[in-house]
């Protein structure tokens, strides 16, 4: 699906090899060895990333666009190379149309501020999705707050998925639509939304596209030309690379017409006490110094991604989430919410009688990291009729043996609670 | 019923019986049967204006003065935050406030419970200890 100008050789897929390069993975947790299922909230670093960060700091650490002198050369020769790697990696065809941020969160608050500010009138609607998480719902509610325009909801079905149809009549009956803000994947679902034929309507209605990319970036192979989306966020320490980085994908033409969001140092062509000029793309939207060391970091991140086969990775990580689908069902009063055909691999469960506070406190007293709680996504968990879940999230360091090791967990904290 | 034991004493008797437990299992087992039977809160005191904020699980915590002292009822919806309630309920309940609020806290650590003292906002016994300074607070300035 993605066309590369070079195509390189990949590594063979080969879970006990990827493992070895997590220095973390050989921690013990409360003495037993570390089980990490909590990868949708973060995943794990290996070791070039960790190692990319610090090299950083230790041989050319110096602020980017601003020198003249050696290093400060350096850093931003290092920088500029991720910004490429990263425009590679989602196939970008600029790479000024990446811009740097600290995660997903400010990559959308970005793109609801400016966009709000550029296309919101009163009486406007926003179109979200029932799934969305908390980053994906508020930044809107503010931006709609701002400018008089309203938010509406597609429907979630019983599944976990958009409800199709009510999501097409929405994009075509409303006529004052103006944005579309969707995830590509839902953190708690696990469910990998159908975004590319629901921009394709929302372009043909002239609707600017956003989607959270958040929990596919680690994944799938995303394409931002072949999903014809207009913006697309993610962030760098899901998809094992540093925190505090992020990514905010633009095209071109819609940049460059956005307002800034931030002001201060970096963005600016000039400033007078009166008025000031902005930079051009990508720096317009990087005011202030970068997380360099992360971007850095998220850059090699990316390559690192990039030495493997990604639909590999894909294909180990569906291996897990069915044998654990099937292992947790086995569970008496255990119910999978999100049961969507396609699905990344994230499995979110709740079980009778069984807070999940409870079981994941249990779990973690043997060495399992599992998330509990709403997950950021309150609506979804009113939408089920639960307080929270249980979620494992997997990532492609991640074995069979693990998740059999969280289903034992599963059952012996199930026996402890009830 | 520790009501004849200083709270000290009732801190440090809690430590004694945990100390029996040498794996966790067992530790948590016990953390769950003391929740178990800890005493049911008067349905009007399970109100939404009792819930202690910064608990991933629902904790009731009611506090009313009798004879001078501070008598805390208390409930959770998850059994071992339940039981986390029961043990300060039994460390703290019908006490002085200044004898509450001059508590030391270090026996959650000693009896192999620090985890739940963490600032990560999923846990609730910091939020739990500091509802019931609060209201000893409360009560210590109108007496």
């Amino acid at each position: 699906m993605k066309t590369k100008a070079a195509p390189v050789a990949k590594s063979t897929f080969n879970v006990e090899e990827i493992r070895a390069q997590f220095p973390i993975l050989k921690e013990l947790v409360h003495g037993k060895p570390l089980v990490y299922f909590d990868n949708g909230a973060t995943s794990q670093k290996p070791r070039r990333v960790i190692k990319a960060e610090s090299t950083y700091y230790a041989t050319i650490n110096a602020n980017v666009h601003r020198g003249v002198h050696t290093l400060s050369t350096k850093a931003t020769e290092a920088q500029e190379a991720a910004r490429e790697a990263i425009r590679k990696h989602i196939n970008a065809k600029h790479a000024h149309e990446a811009i740097f941020t600290s995660g997903t969160t400010a990559g959308i608050n970005l793109a609801a501020t400016s966009l709000g500010q550029l296309l919101l009138k009163p009486g406007d609607v926003v179109v979200i999705s029932g799934m969305e998480h908390h980053s994906n719902i508020v930044p809107w509610q503010l931006a709609c707050e701002r400018h008089g325009a309203v938010l509406k909801v597609i429907p979630i079905t019983e599944s976990g998925e958009w409800d199709g149809q009510l999501a097409d009549e929405l994009i075509c009956q409303l006529a004052n639509c103006k944005i579309l803000a969707i995830s590509h994947v839902s953190n708690t679902l696990g469910t990998i939304n159908p975004v590319k034929k629901l921009i394709a309507l929302a372009k043909k209605k002239g609707i600017t596209t956003v989607v959270d990319g958040a929990q596919a970036i680690a994944h799938l192979d995303v394409d931002v030309q072949d999903l014809g989306c207009d913006l697309y966020a993610f962030s760098g320490h899901k998809a094992y690379g540093p925190t505090g980085t992020g990514v905010l994908y633009g095209r071109e033409e819609l940049l460059s017409r956005m307002p800034p969001w931030q002001g201060g140092g970096e963005m600016i062509d000039t400033v007078t006490l009166e008025k000031s000029t902005w930079a051009k793309l990508p720096f317009k939207f990087e005011a202030g110094t970068p997380h360099i060391a992360g971007i850095i970091g998220l850059g090699e991140a990316i390559s690192w991604m990039e030495d493997y086969d990604k639909s590999a990775m894909a294909a180990h990580e569906h291996v897990l989430l069915e044998h654990a689908t099937k292992e947790l069902l086995a569970i008496d009063g255990l119910r999978i919410i999100g049961t969507a055909k396609e699905k990344v691999g994230v499995i979110s469960f709740v079980i009778d009688g069984v807070h999940h506070y409870d079981l994941g406190t249990l779990l973690d007293q043997q060495g399992i990291a599992v998330r509990t709680g709403h997950h950021c996504t309150q609506p979804l968990m009113d939408r089920f009729g639960v307080s929270g879940t249980t979620r494992a999230s997997f990532a492609c360091f991640n074995t069979i043996a693990e998740v059999d090791a969280m289903v034992a967990g599963v059952k012996k904290a199930v026996k402890m609670l009830r | 019923m520790t009501t004849t034991m200083t709270l000290a004493q009732a801190q440090q008797d809690l430590v004694d019986e945990f100390a029996m437990f040498t794996d966790w299992q067992d530790r948590y087992e016990h953390l769950i049967e003391l929740g178990k039977d800890l005493p049911l809160i008067a349905p009007e005191n399970k109100v939404d204006t009792n819930l202690v904020r910064g608990c991933q699980s629902r904790v009731w915590l009611n506090a009313e003065m009798k004879n001078d002292l501070v008598h805390f009822t208390a409930d959770s919806d998850a059994m071992i935050t339940k039981g986390i309630v029961a043990l300060l309920v039994r460390v703290y309940n019908d006490r002085a406030p200044q004898e509450i609020l001059g508590a030391s806290t270090d026996f959650i650590d000693r009896i192999g419970l620090r985890e739940h003292l963490s600032p990560n906002r999923a846990n609730g016994l910091s939020a739990m200890l500091d509802q019931m300074k609060r209201y000893a607070l409360a009560y210590s300035s109108k007496s």
